[in-house]
């Protein structure tokens, strides 16, 4: 009889499967109005060209290098390698492991696992895509940009990816890219 | 004797299910769990219009509703790339947009989760929903 029982849910395994991907990973999140305002910028020009050139520029100030880019489309993608060392969090890793070795010393054991401090956040990737097209009335240009990231840590294992959502990470951009206009249009 | 024999059927049925059949990972790569045409009508739209340099951004700026990082864009393919995280997963999707006799305008996603392809007709439906406000538009299944 419980053999017969094994082999059902043998049975059910092999049919059911395994729903692996989550829902709603199509749908925009709740908080995607939000995002288009903090993403979002108007310019009251229509030379796109020289947006997307002064894009380009305010990319290189902040230390990007370009991986692709698609002018028909008004498309500019870069990335850029990043320290993302937390001293604090690295000191007190590395005093937690300080202590964990001298507890095996007295012990005579030693501890399995990599050590807490290579643990800690070490490097990080930022990859940005912006995109520079005409607005719906034809008279502006409106430029998106938007960043995420990949934080690795001291044995460059992947230690968290996330989208960027500072306000003041694009705030700054676009403060950027608004002198970078400026300059442009004077020729500077 | 009989239990003997029965323990040796549910070992037989357990490696069977352990190792499976004799496919090859190469094979594995090349697989998916839905025919063709069945694919193909999930995955993709029509929409009545012919600006694709319209189309192409209104994809782009779907993607970037939501959460997705554009990698890549090619004008004359008509396709674009792009790439979000969900937990510790890349969520990785291509669109590509092409013309369809000379009043629409075809429009294909297709999407990967961590290692698994999105087959789920619902993700499509919300992915072209959402296209289709932005263009206000809206987007005839194809079969």
């Amino acid at each position: 009889m419980k053999q017969l029982y094994v082999l059902i849910v043998f049975a059910f395994l092999l049919l059911v499967g395994c729903t692996t991907v989550p829902e709603g990973l199509l749908r925009p999140s709740e908080d995607y109005l939000e995002m288009r305002q903090l993403q979002m910028r108007k310019y009251d020009t229509t030379e796109q060209e020289m947006i997307m050139s002064s894009v380009v520029g305010v990319l290189q100030d902040l230390g990007f290098t370009l991986d692709e880019s698609e002018s028909e489309l008004g498309l500019i993608v870069a990335s850029k390698k990043a320290d993302a060392k937390k001293p604090a969090a690295v000191a007190g890793a590395l005093f937690l492991d300080i202590l964990s070795a001298i507890g095996d010393g007295y012990s005579g054991t030693s501890s399995t696992g990599p050590s807490l401090t290579s643990q800690q956040d070490a490097t990080q990737l930022v990859r940005a895509s912006v995109i520079t097209q005409n607005s719906l009335d034809g008279d502006k240009i409106v430029v998106r940009a938007n960043f995420h990231r990949i934080v690795y840590n001291f044995n460059n294992e992947i230690n968290k990816m996330e989208t960027i959502k500072e306000p003041d990470i694009y705030q700054n951009f676009y403060d950027k890219l608004s002198k970078a206009i400026f300059l442009e249009a004077h020729k500077i | 004797m009989k239990n003997m024999k029965m323990r040796f059927f549910v070992l037989f049925v357990g490696i069977i299910v352990v190792t499976g059949c004799a496919t090859t990972t190469t094979n594995k790569a090349f697989q998916t769990s839905e025919s063709q045409v069945q694919l193909r009508s999930i995955q993709t739209r029509a929409f009545d219009m012919t600006d694709k340099t319209a189309m192409m951004q209104a994809v782009i700026s779907t993607l970037q509703d939501l959460d997705f990082v554009i990698e890549k864009a090619d004008y004359v393919v008509g396709s674009v790339t792009g790439s979000k995280f969900h937990g510790s997963k890349i969520v990785k999707i291509t669109v590509t947009v092409r013309p369809r006799g000379n009043k629409q305008l075809l429009v294909r996603a297709n999407a990967q989760y961590g290692i698994y392809a999105m087959d789920c007709p619902e993700d499509y439906q919300d992915f072209f929903i959402t296209l289709g406000k932005s263009l206000f538009l809206k987007a005839h299944k194809v079969d």
